[in-house]
């Protein structure tokens, strides 16, 4: 079986056995046993620590939860920088949860959570900061600053949360290049390798803001030139 | 300079940063991947603490399975502190938003663990390291804590027995870095890789920060101490946890018979698999008659794994697995300041041996120590940084380390370190694992002796230093070399059986042997003796 791998701006084909391998054991074979310079990252092999993302005929996976086909074609992420091969420099991307002030507020109450609440926001602690939402969203090409998916579902993780007594730096957060730049498009949604919708979560966090009275900007802009006299 | 330098961003590392930092320190965290893609992430059973919420539990119980399970070689007030803070640590947790299960109650879920009296591990699904680790990440955002990632640790900075920061080689630019610090905290993980692919850990888990301190002159204790878990995938070493058998899943030999008691404990279960193993034949564990619908509510994450790996659909098939390397026990010596022999120099969770969990740790003591120890070392860090107003370091005075690595960049190495790495880690699940005796050890010692000969034979092929990650992996794998050499030392001094370390040429535990276990270098020599 052949694969082929884009190292910067060379396509280079592997030759491999097909032993039923997943990816990320095709990528270690080639690594240790036929040319030790290629470069990807890899951690807990079980898909739980979102180190080994990448793409795959287009398509954003983890590497080790992934079966290999003829022909594939290995890309790295998009809209973060290629440090080399199949590893990227995912700092500014990580940087996003700083700036979406995904967050709780340590409180001193112990505050009673049933089953059910807790289901509130389980799928969205599910996430492992993989960055394949991040890689698969549009708006990074036009909107370089954009909050983002995955630091969008965090900061709705936790102002969904009961336990949390005040949301409202975590609000004002998102505003700006956040909820009202996604298209709600959904390309984030089928490449979670966690089942996460952050699409779903950034229109819950838009009807949140109403709520607060936050405005949609464009939705103000439309009006604007009608109330100044 | 800054005050507190952690390496490592797991558990342990986020913890000692956190305190540090509402101790008032200035604060840096370094890590060799990104923070959240540590080991931490990988622990799925729970953290105990004796809340008493799915039924009666005391600290004094918790207390009492711990020391036990030890085997008389833990720290009875390590042990003490670990039990009582439990209960602060969780609700701790709680206040910044980790996602814990719930009972209809309202109150945090627990659930039994192996050599548990009580339902004792609060838990988050099967993800509680995860969880955990993430909320602990989020506090670190929140409280402006500094994280450069893709930093691998090469030296401590130490002066006249004082350490004054740390080396690092940045793996984005290649280039080497001091990282100036009043005091560090080593949070760097443990060393169950030494086993390679038959450990369930992920692939860094490699001892680099017990090495470090090691060659910067620290003592390690106890190392001879590796928890083998019964039960992972034959073919990858991914673990299926121990609520398969906790949920009334069976062993079975090449028979299809079973053979032992499934819950008994883990060093116990682990050698009657290994003596089956060692009769021919595969090893089984069966949870067919659990269900299809049991198996995909309680066990989704074994059952995909299974069929991935494995080619194996549990609710239908018997799933092979053998026992692997899981926990290492032992670590860099620390006081009950979580102080290492080096001052400035403290250590948190794996990679430190606080003495609770002796010969043999129990589920869900991990995480526990993690917040429990990652908290003193951050304080008591942050406490010397703060009165030692002086800069207590006359920068790095080693060997000029961006040479050194340079160094080992050789297109034409003769011997290829892949093809060694494999080979000492088959050498130590055979000969350092889950049974020993003499015979086996002095053949592995010899076997790393020979391994160190070639060492200078061996190199990195990629000449290119921005993210060369084969100049890591050959990194880890020199460090994974001194590790391995404590272990088997270790291992040939202890001339007994004590809970996880198994002698089959000596079977009962030995009352002279009651103690742990201390290494350190003299010069280029490692030392082992007996605590007195």
């Amino acid at each position: 079986m052949t694969i082929n791998i884009k190292r910067g701006e060379e396509l280079v084909s592997y030759e491999i056995e097909e032993k039923n391998l997943t990816l990320l054991q095709v990528l270690t074979q080639i690594k240790t046993e036929v040319d030790s310079s290629l470069s990807f990252s890899s951690g807990c092999r079980s898909s739980v620590c979102g180190s080994c993302a990448m793409r795959v005929n287009g398509r954003e996976v983890l590497a080790c939860a992934y079966k290999p086909s003829e022909g594939d074609l290995i890309e790295p992420l998009r809209n973060v920088p290629v440090l080399r091969d199949l590893v990227v420099d995912m700092d500014k991307a990580y940087g996003f949860n700083k700036i979406a002030k995904a967050w709780g507020l340590p409180t001193s109450k112990s505050i009673s959570v049933s089953p059910q609440d807790a289901k509130q926001n389980e799928l969205q602690s599910d996430c492992i900061l993989c960055g394949s939402c991040y890689s698969a969203c549009p708006v990074y090409s036009v909107n370089s600053e954009f909050i983002g998916p995955f630091a969008l579902t965090r900061s709705w993780k936790y102002v969904s949360d009961l336990r949390q007594s005040d949301i409202s730096s975590t609000i004002a957060a998102v505003q700006t290049s956040g909820i009202y730049d996604c298209t709600l498009c959904g390309e984030c949604v089928p490449v979670c390798p966690q089942g996460i919708a952050p699409k779903q979560d950034i229109v819950m966090l838009k009807n949140k803001s109403g709520v607060l009275g936050y405005m949609d900007p464009s939705f103000a802009s439309s009006f604007g030139g009608g109330l100044t006299f | 300079m800054i005050d507190v330098l952690v390496v490592g961003a797991g558990g342990a590392g986020l913890v000692a940063a956190l305190s540090a930092k509402e101790r008032g320190a200035s604060v840096r965290v370094l890590t060799k991947t990104y923070p959240t893609r540590s080991q931490t992430c990988m622990a799925q059973g729970g953290i105990n603490a004796a809340l008493s919420n799915s039924g009666e539990d005391s600290i004094k119980s918790h207390y009492e399975n711990t020391l036990k399970s030890a085997h008389g070689i833990a720290d009875e007030k390590m042990i003490e502190k670990l039990c009582n803070e439990g209960v602060e640590a969780v609700k701790w947790l709680d206040s910044i938003g980790v996602p814990f299960s719930r009972n209809e109650d309202g109150s945090i879920a627990q659930r039994r663990l192996g050599g548990a009296s009580a339902a004792r591990a609060c838990y988050a699904q099967d993800y509680t390291g995860l969880k955990i680790l993430h909320t602990l990440y989020d506090q670190c955002n929140a409280n402006e804590i500094e994280m450069l990632s893709d930093r691998f640790l090469l030296e401590l900075i130490v002066n006249e027995g004082t350490v004054g920061g740390a080396v690092v080689l940045n793996l984005k630019t290649g280039e080497v870095e001091n990282h100036e610090a009043k005091s560090v905290i080593l949070a760097t993980g443990g060393y169950s890789r030494i086993y390679g692919n038959n450990s369930t850990n992920a692939v860094g888990t490699t001892g680099d920060g017990i090495a470090v301190a090691l060659r910067a002159g620290a003592k390690l204790s106890d190392m001879e101490f590796v928890q083998f878990h019964p039960t992972a995938l034959k073919n990858s070493s991914i673990l299926i946890s121990e609520s398969a058998r906790g949920e009334g899943g069976y062993l079975l030999n090449k028979d299809k018979e079973r053979f032992t008691n499934e819950l008994a404990p883990r060093d116990e279960v682990s050698r009657a698999i290994v003596d089956e193993m060692a009769k021919g034949g595969e090893v089984y564990i069966d949870i067919r008659h659990l269900g299809e619908e049991f198996i995909d509510h309680q066990l989704p994450q074994e059952r995909k794994l299974a069929k991935l790996y494995e080619n194996v659909d549990p609710a239908f098939e018997l799933i092979p697995i053998k026992p692997v390397a899981h926990y290492t026990m032992g670590g860099i010596e620390v006081d009950a300041e979580s102080q290492t022999s080096i001052k400035g120099l403290f250590a948190a969770g794996e990679c430190a041996n606080h003495k609770v969990h002796g010969a043999n740790r129990l589920g869900g003591n991990s995480l526990l120590e993690l917040i429990v120890f990652g908290r003193e070392a951050g304080t008591n860090a942050a406490n010397l940084a703060i009165e030692n107003m002086e800069s207590p370091t006359n920068g790095y005075a080693g060997r000029d380390l961006k040479k050194c690595i340079l160094e080992l960049q050789d297109p034409a190495c003769k011997i290829d370190f892949y093809t060694k790495r494999d080979e000492l880690c088959e050498q130590f699940y055979e000969n350092v694992g889950i049974k020993r005796n003499h015979k086996m050890l002095t053949e592995a010692l010899g076997y790393l002796e020979r391994l160190r000969d070639d060492l200078p034979l061996m190199g990195v092929r990629d000449t290119n230093l921005i993210y060369n990650t084969e100049l890591v992996e050959f990194l880890e794998f020199k460090n994974m070399t001194e590790i391995a050499n404590a272990v088997v030392l270790g291992a040939i001094k202890r001339e007994e059986s004590r809970g996880a370390h198994y002698r089959d040429d000596n079977p009962n535990e030995n009352q002279e042997f009651q103690t742990n276990t201390i290494y350190y270098k003299n010069g280029d020599e490692l030392c082992v003796t007996l605590m007195k």
